[in-house]
């Protein structure tokens, strides 16, 4: 069973009151750079640039945004059938010194983000690092939580959140943007 | 895939999935920290029975660049001297917790044999194996290709292959291991490949192989190939005569100055030349030719690791899945 919970708009919505969320807690646009995790984080934080640009003209998207590959980083590599890695690519100004704000769709046990911070580490040394996500659906395994969320989702750990954005499913036949919860057949709840 | 050991049966999606993860770990190569996590706490044994200077180096600094731990085993200075097997070697590093073997044996099969027995149960990846196969110095040609014609057209190289593109061998094919591994590899990504010797170098069966025969070198150079890729003269597999002289040899089939500077005559500005090394510089290559613009030489050891750091993650990252894979199976089938 499907059930949308987040719309197009929702999440256009959702997005521009992050951007400047953002731009406010950073006392403006000085030294921000977000780093999408593949696949679906990436054009989020394409879209986000483009946000803080429309609020402030001081923003140039193309140069602070970047994507943040952490396969290699994760701990269930040796669990999991063989992922092949994606690209890791750097604004031009590099990341030391900055303020590096991650961004991803889903927040769930953490070990993602955990997986994000050490590839940061390997390369280079920002003054701080936030984390943008759209949703949080909770069931945290780390101690680790977003600075800012577009949609909290109280879900059980039965159920799937499903992401679909324009720019990495549209082949797929999701020309809209949505979020849904998708719940797995009852018999397997029951088990 | 478990093992890599040739690239005869090594499919078409195979092989530029190795590709395009090489093109991801060369990008690590690049950075400050060249260090990834991927392979922490595996072992990997460079097992080598026969002599190797950038094989080797380039497999340990594939393996340490993964966080694996490294192993070095050369056959001079070990039990194998006073008369120890195969798989009596095997079966200690079995012992000894290897996740992977990475060998190199002067026995066509050699690796085949320790994939295919009992032995290990180690991931084996074949760094040369007598007159046979050696995959990766192949993969890492097509790699150093791909990225050269990708870069003169201006596109990215991920996802694409050789189509089209026409490579021509030069000199000792029959106890060349490198030139079957690129003949099988560089025809399965749709490259046009010649192999040029004296005929006396060319094997009894190659009308069978995909690619065509040429014995003139110049009428090759006519032809106007995209690459030319010159193998070293295996004077220690060569116990009997071959060509009448050296200077002989360098003449009719050496990439000497003159057919050098044919290539610029002909206009071929974008042909570049390969080298699996080592060079016997002035025999099968002269030094301007190998000191050129066009010479990838160094290129090709440069993304060796890249290469070789593709192969070793994707054979191993997903080895505790891959166990209980094969665990479930053979409970299935008992069951």
């Amino acid at each position: 069973m499907r059930r949308i919970v987040l719309s197009a708009g929702d999440i256009d919505r959702a997005l521009t009151r992050i951007a400047h969320e953002i731009l406010e807690a950073n006392k403006g646009p000085e030294g921000l750079v977000l780093l999408g995790i593949p696949r679906r984080g990436y054009p989020l934080a394409v879209r986000l640039a483009a946000k803080l640009a429309a609020a402030d003209p001081a923003v140039d998207p193309e140069r602070i945004v970047g994507q943040l590959d952490i396969t290699m980083f994760r701990d269930d590599l040796a669990r999991q059938p063989t992922r092949p890695p994606a690209r890791t690519v750097l604004p031009a100004g590099g990341i030391d010194d900055r303020v590096v704000v991650l961004v991803d769709d889903v927040l769930f046990s953490g070990r993602t983000i955990r997986a994000a911070l050490d590839a940061i580490v390997d390369l280079g040394r920002p003054r701080s690092v936030r984390l943008a996500v759209l949703v949080d659906r909770g069931h945290r395994e780390l101690p680790i939580r977003a600075d800012h969320v577009g949609k909290n989702l109280p879900t059980s750990r039965a159920e799937k959140v499903r992401v679909r954005l324009a720019e990495v499913d549209a082949g797929a036949g999701f020309a809209e943007d949505l979020v849904a919860i998708e719940s797995l057949p009852a018999q397997e709840e029951a088990r | 895939m478990r093992h890599l050991l040739s690239t005869h049966d090594l499919s078409r999606a195979d092989a530029i999935r190795i590709l395009d993860t090489a093109e991801e770990m060369s990008a690590v190569n690049d950075r400050e920290v060249k260090k990834l996590p991927a392979l922490r706490g595996r072992t990997v044994v460079n097992l080598f029975f026969e002599d190797s200077t950038r094989t080797r180096i380039s497999f340990e600094a594939a393996a340490k660049r993964l966080s694996a731990d490294v192993i070095n085993f050369a056959a001079k200075g070990s039990s194998v001297s006073k008369g120890e097997s195969l798989k009596d070697t095997a079966q200690t590093l079995e012992a000894i917790g290897a996740d992977a073997v990475v060998i190199r044996h002067p026995a066509s099969g050699a690796a085949q044999r320790l994939a295919t027995t009992d032995w290990i149960s180690a991931a084996v990846v074949n760094a040369g194996d007598g007159t046979h196969e050696h995959p990766t110095q192949a993969l890492l040609d097509a790699f150093t290709l791909r990225r050269h014609w990708a870069k003169l057209a201006g596109t990215p190289s991920g996802g694409t292959d050789l189509a089209g593109a026409k490579v021509t061998i030069v000199g000792d094919v029959l106890h060349s291991r490198v030139a079957r591994s690129n003949v099988w590899l560089l025809t399965t990504l749709g490259a046009q490949v010649t192999l040029v010797a004296p005929p006396t170098l060319l094997p009894i069966g190659v009308e069978h192989w995909p690619c065509t025969v040429a014995y003139d070198f110049d009428e090759a150079i006519d032809a106007k190939p995209d690459a030319i890729m010159m193998l070293r003269v295996q004077a220690e597999r060569m116990n009997a005569s071959y060509f009448p002289s050296t200077g002989e040899y360098s003449r009719r089939w050496g990439l000497g100055d003159e057919r050098f500077a044919r290539l610029a005559e002909l206009g071929l500005a974008d042909t570049v030349i390969l080298h699996p090394g080592p060079m016997v510089r002035g025999l099968e290559i002269s030094s301007t030719a190998a000191d050129s613009a066009r010479s990838q030489v160094l290129r090709q050891v440069a993304n060796g690791v890249s290469v070789r750091m593709a192969v070793l993650y994707l054979l191993l990252s997903s080895g505790l899945y891959a166990q209980d894979a094969t665990a479930a199976h053979a409970k299935e089938s008992a069951s």
